[in-house]
């Protein structure tokens, strides 16, 4: 982003960038930054929080008050403390003739459907694999964590878009099941360590990095701290 | 699996050097038409998707709310965005700043590219510049740059 804020700036439109890593913006330095210490993912800060979100905005259309470069941070923090998890509750057991994790995912669509009737779609499945389809993605990770070549288990897509439109899924499923706005973070902890679907994905990417698949495969599956 | 650990991960990442910073004055805010960019990859429906690496820029409409995220990074909350649009695309908020007149207008249009890039020459040398071009066809004046 700030690399981009130096090109439109030599285009002739004033810019204000908005970072969330304290490194990035002042190493780029673009022409006005704003260092936000916000959780990735969240560079506003705060989801359904106007007041809040426009404290961030009111600072940065300040520092087009400033005759000169400037990269300043932005007075409120917010901190991930890598504990906060998500509280919902998971479908019960339906249907045994499925694997368990394709059973948790099929008996997670009706909240799925009701998220995205309320909120929209914007990083739940479609991207690669549509919701109807998220059974069988899941079991293709089942499949790869138990051994099989991911070649050959049926993967539909790059791994990592995969592994990413399941987690959308299920995290747009919790959003409905759960009451509150989750913490950031909170969504996708719940789903590496709490569900069916996202152990499997965990232990699929173990298998494929001690099969000696090549590193880009099976590293963005997950966050790249897992 | 924390934040300051993912946001660690970066840390030896090069960053893109300038010799300089160029400047632009823009015109006073009330009177400023206003553009987001952001890096999210967001995209309509019916646009096509980010590619890996895709180096190109999606052309936002101002007036609609169906946005997808199509940024290939799992190494981000998604659901801030899940719930509330505004945490990465603050159109809304815009919109309330030129209604009341802190700003002159939100422009109809916005930009959004891919972040999840290593190699930025493409960005800099083609996408960055057509896309600022777009939006000084398009009379912007103030660009917000919003990450993911």
């Amino acid at each position: 982003m700030s690399a981009l804020a130096h090109v439109f700036e030599e285009a002739g439109i004033a810019t204000l960038a908005l970072g969330s890593i304290g490194a990035h913006i002042q190493g780029t330095a673009p022409p006005r930054g704003l260092w936000c210490e916000f959780p990735l993912g969240r560079p506003l800060g705060k989801p359904n929080d106007p007041a809040f979100q426009h404290r961030v905005l009111a600072h940065a259309f300040g520092l087009l008050d400033s005759s000169e470069p400037v990269v300043e941070k932005f007075a409120e923090t917010i901190i991930d403390d890598g504990t906060a998890t998500m509280s919902c509750e998971l479908p019960p057991r339906h249907d045994p003739s499925l694997h368990p994790a394709v059973d948790e995912a099929n008996g997670l669509r009706p909240a799925y459907d009701r998220a995205v009737a309320k909120l929209g779609n914007r990083t739940g499945a479609g991207r690669t694999v549509a919701a109807d389809d998220i059974g069988a993605a899941v079991l293709a990770f089942t499949k790869i964590a138990e051994g099989t070549p991911w070649k050959e288990a049926g993967i539909p897509g790059i791994p990592a878009r995969v592994a990413q439109d399941i987690r959308g899924y299920y995290e747009t499923a919790a959003l409905a099941l759960a009451e509150h706005a989750p913490a950031a973070w909170a969504g996708a902890r719940w789903f590496f360590t709490s569900t069916e679907a996202g152990r499997a994905i965990v232990d699929a990417r173990q298998a494929m990095a001690d099969a000696g698949e090549k590193h880009p495969i099976w590293f963005y599956i997950t966050p790249g701290d897992m | 699996m924390a934040d300051s650990d993912i946001k660690a991960l970066t840390g030896g990442l090069e960053l893109p050097d300038f010799e300089s910073t160029a400047f632009t004055t823009p015109p006073p805010l009330a009177e400023a038409k206003v553009a987001i960019v952001t890096s999210a990859s967001l995209h309509h429906p019916d646009q096509d998707d980010f590619s890996p690496m895709d180096t190109g820029y999606r052309v936002l409409d101002g007036g609609r709310r169906d946005y997808m995220c199509g940024h290939w990074s799992p190494n981000f909350d998604a659901t801030g965005i899940a719930l509330d649009l505004n945490t990465v695309f603050p159109i809304d908020r815009l919109d309330e700043l030129a209604a009341d007149g802190t700003i002159g207008s939100v422009s109809d249009i916005h930009l959004s590219y891919a972040g999840n890039q290593f190699d930025l020459s493409a960005v800099r040398m083609d996408s960055g510049p057509a896309g600022a071009k777009f939006l000084r066809d398009h009379e912007v004046d103030v660009v917000l740059f919003t990450p993911v």
